[in-house]
């Protein structure tokens, strides 16, 4: 990424060393964003000062101070890279001064929203390994050039120019990532069972839930809901049934693809010679992550049980400094879109060097284990049934007791399924550990990652001989579990995973 | 290959903690028979069904407070040997947990206000794992500082961040 003195793209360099304002072009986002963020309120004092006739002149005035402040971020904030930090001042009344030492930076996230790619701009996150799992500690620096934030994100993790050049040797600029994986189109038909659109359609029957409440104006008198519902109101109850079933089954599916591209479009995996792997996808806003090599502790394949059925996986990166969040797409750490399950395996042994942890043969946990899950799966859905019994007694609806009695047939095929995702194996350095059926995860993680171990066992474990272990470290959920493993077993685990931990500790 | 079993961990906790612990349970079950006094319609007869949830509830409280205590000071163990910080606690659900001297991030001390009372004091060691707080409850005050000075100094000669 070397610049010449031709090129009209300002470079890092310039960036470096002197304070430095954020991109002018900011100017015409902020005032748009900040007034986006405002409109509630703005709405909020409409109303609430429109009763003396006034409420547009407040509106306005609340609105020329949310400009002002939007516009004045910029004329505040300003930037400086030094060869051991990067220095963010600002704020209006109160000036701060946020450093980040360059050494301690473990995530650099360049995010551009619509407005920020029409005008050619990024916003550069970066994160420091053990803050940002409290969410302090991030260092936003909204809206630099987008080549100026690449070339950034660039030098901050390789060290290339100036920054940690001690630290990591220049690799040399000819050497291009390697492309570990690209979006298959043919991985799109995958979206509908990730239920991601599911959540879509809820918070859209929550919006139009809202208006109907707010406005009193009912959605089913009008447009073509309208004209649906007066073609229901001739047919059957069944017909009526079946047919918004299949609306919504149509309307998730389609949210759910148009999720997926959203999300996912234009990915690309690619790793770095020095190791560092990249994520780049999203097709409004686009987004590029980056994983350092040394913060790679392993990898979780999961399956939800829809995308299961249909040979699908999601892959996700367990890195430290990555807490795991909710809902796959939302955090930095995905490593595949929702992908064929062979791909994603595929995948995991390119990153991870090796094809031995997520293909060798998992140890099974026995008859014992099968037992526990059939108990606690059929005893489970006794009990919440006898519940809705005492419930029904005590005056709760009738259809409470067959509706949770449903649970007691469904119960044993889970249970089953259950225990035949159970599974522990130890293969080159790596700990895999494969739980659950709603979900199946399947993870990976690095021996060198594993901090402690912790063994928990109930009564009724403890009589079985079996125990749950759960491998801590300081990346993704901070504990991975082996459940209702042997006792014995466990502790030739955790004897070989982390060898000398525990020889004191034996009889 | 037939492995030694895990032992416990050496040391014992402090016996005045068996009576922490029942004061403790003490309190939740007299929260939970003031809360049954009150939605007790004519509780000054002693008649009907609620006459029976009381004395259900207090045989039941009983019998916790005569067990729970015991089972537990004799499961709440710990040791801490050059290497490693090693852990056990529970009473139903038994929980043992170890993890290497090298990968403390944190030791402290802290105090409720029963505890006070007690003369006792808990240690807490963590790692840079969110899920592997190790904790000794019911240590007696100077030995919990002993302990937790003790550990520091060793995991500052340990070196590195942890991770």
């Amino acid at each position: 990424m070397t610049h010449t003195g031709t090129d009209p793209a300002p470079t890092v360099e310039e960036v470096y060393e002197t304070w430095h304002r954020l991109s002018p072009r900011m100017l015409m986002i902020h005032p748009v964003a900040e007034l986006g963020r405002a409109l509630p309120a703005l709405i909020g004092v409409f109303f609430a000062s429109n009763h003396n006739g006034n409420g547009s002149w407040w509106s306005l005035a609340v609105a020329v101070v949310v400009l002002v402040l939007a516009v004045s971020r910029w004329f505040t904030t300003r930037l400086r890279i030094t060869p051991e930090q990067v220095q963010l001042r600002h704020g209006l009344i109160r000036r701060r001064t946020t450093a980040t030492p360059i050494d301690r930076i473990r995530t650099v996230d360049v995010t551009s929203h619509l407005l920020h790619r029409a005008l050619g701009l990024a916003r550069v996150s970066i994160g420091t390994g053990t803050s940002d799992r409290r969410g302090r500690g991030r260092l936003v620096l909204d809206g630099l050039d987008a080549d100026a934030a690449e070339h950034l994100r660039s030098d901050l993790l390789h060290g290339r120019g100036r920054v940690r050049t001690a630290v990591v040797p220049d690799p040399g600029p000819s050497t291009p990532d390697e492309l570990i994986a690209r979006l298959d189109p043919a991985w799109i038909k995958l979206a509908p069972f990730t239920l991601s659109g599911a959540f879509t359609a809820l918070i859209v029957f929550g919006f139009a839930e809202r208006v109907w409440q707010e406005t009193r104006v009912n959605l089913l008198h009008v447009g073509p809901l309208g004209w649906l519902d007066r073609q229901l109101g001739h047919a059957s109850v069944l017909a009526a049934v079946l047919v918004v079933i299949a609306l919504i089954l149509t309307f998730v599916a389609l949210a759910s693809y148009a999720g997926y591209l959203l999300t996912f479009w234009d990915f690309r995996l690619t790793r770095h010679v020095g190791g560092t792997l990249h994520v780049d996808r999203g097709l409004l806003t686009s987004r590029a992550t980056s994983i350092e090599r040394r913060r790679l502790v392993g990898i979780e394949i999961s399956q939800p049980v829809l995308l299961r059925a249909v040979g699908g996986a999601r892959t996700v990166a367990i890195a430290t400094g990555l807490r795991a969040r909710r809902g796959a797409e939302r955090g930095g750490e995905v490593l595949l879109p929702p992908a064929p399950a062979a791909v994603a395996t595929a995948v995991a042994a390119v990153v991870l060097g090796t094809a031995g942890p997520f293909g060798a043969p998992l140890v099974s946990h026995g008859q014992r284990a099968l037992r526990r899950r059939l108990t606690r799966g059929l005893g489970g859905a006794l009990i919440a049934t006898g519940v809705a019994e005492l419930l029904h007694l005590v005056g709760a609806h009738g259809w409470v007791v067959p509706l949770v009695a449903l649970s007691i047939p469904i119960s044993v095929p889970v249970a089953l399924d259950r225990y035949r995702s159970l599974g522990h194996a130890l293969v080159d350095g790596y700990v895999v550990t494969r739980f659950g059926s709603v979900v199946r995860r399947h993870s990976v993680i690095a021996c060198d990652g594993v901090i402690g171990w912790n063994t928990r066992s109930s009564l009724f474990q403890r009589r079985l001989g079996l125990t749950t272990l759960t491998a801590t470290t300081a990346a993704g959920k901070q504990g991975y579990r082996i459940t209702d493993i042997d006792t014995v077993e466990a502790l030739r685990f955790v004897d070989a995973a982390s060898p000398g931990l525990i020889t004191e500790f034996r009889a | 290959m037939v492995d030694p079993a895990l032992r416990p961990p050496a040391n014992l906790v402090s016996p005045r903690a068996r009576w922490y612990w029942t004061v403790r349970a003490l309190m939740g079950w007299l929260g939970v028979f003031a809360f049954e006094v009150v939605f007790w319609p004519g509780w000054h007869r002693l008649t009907g069904e609620w006459f029976w949830v009381a004395v259900v509830t207090v045989l039941l409280a009983a019998a916790h407070l005569i067990v729970m205590p015991q089972w537990r000071y004799r499961v709440h163990r710990w040791e801490a040997s050059g290497t490693a910080v090693y852990t056990q606690s529970g009473w139903f659900n038994q929980e043992r947990r170890i993890a290497p001297v090298a990968r403390i991030q944190t030791v402290d001390t802290n105090r409720g206000p029963f505890e006070q009372v007690f003369g006792l004091s808990n240690v807490t060691v963590t790692t840079a794992s969110a899920a592997g707080p190790l904790k000794i409850h019911g240590l007696e005050r100077g030995l919990a500082d002993r302990l937790a000075d003790d550990l520091s100094q060793r995991t500052q000669s340990a070196g590195g961040d942890g991770t």
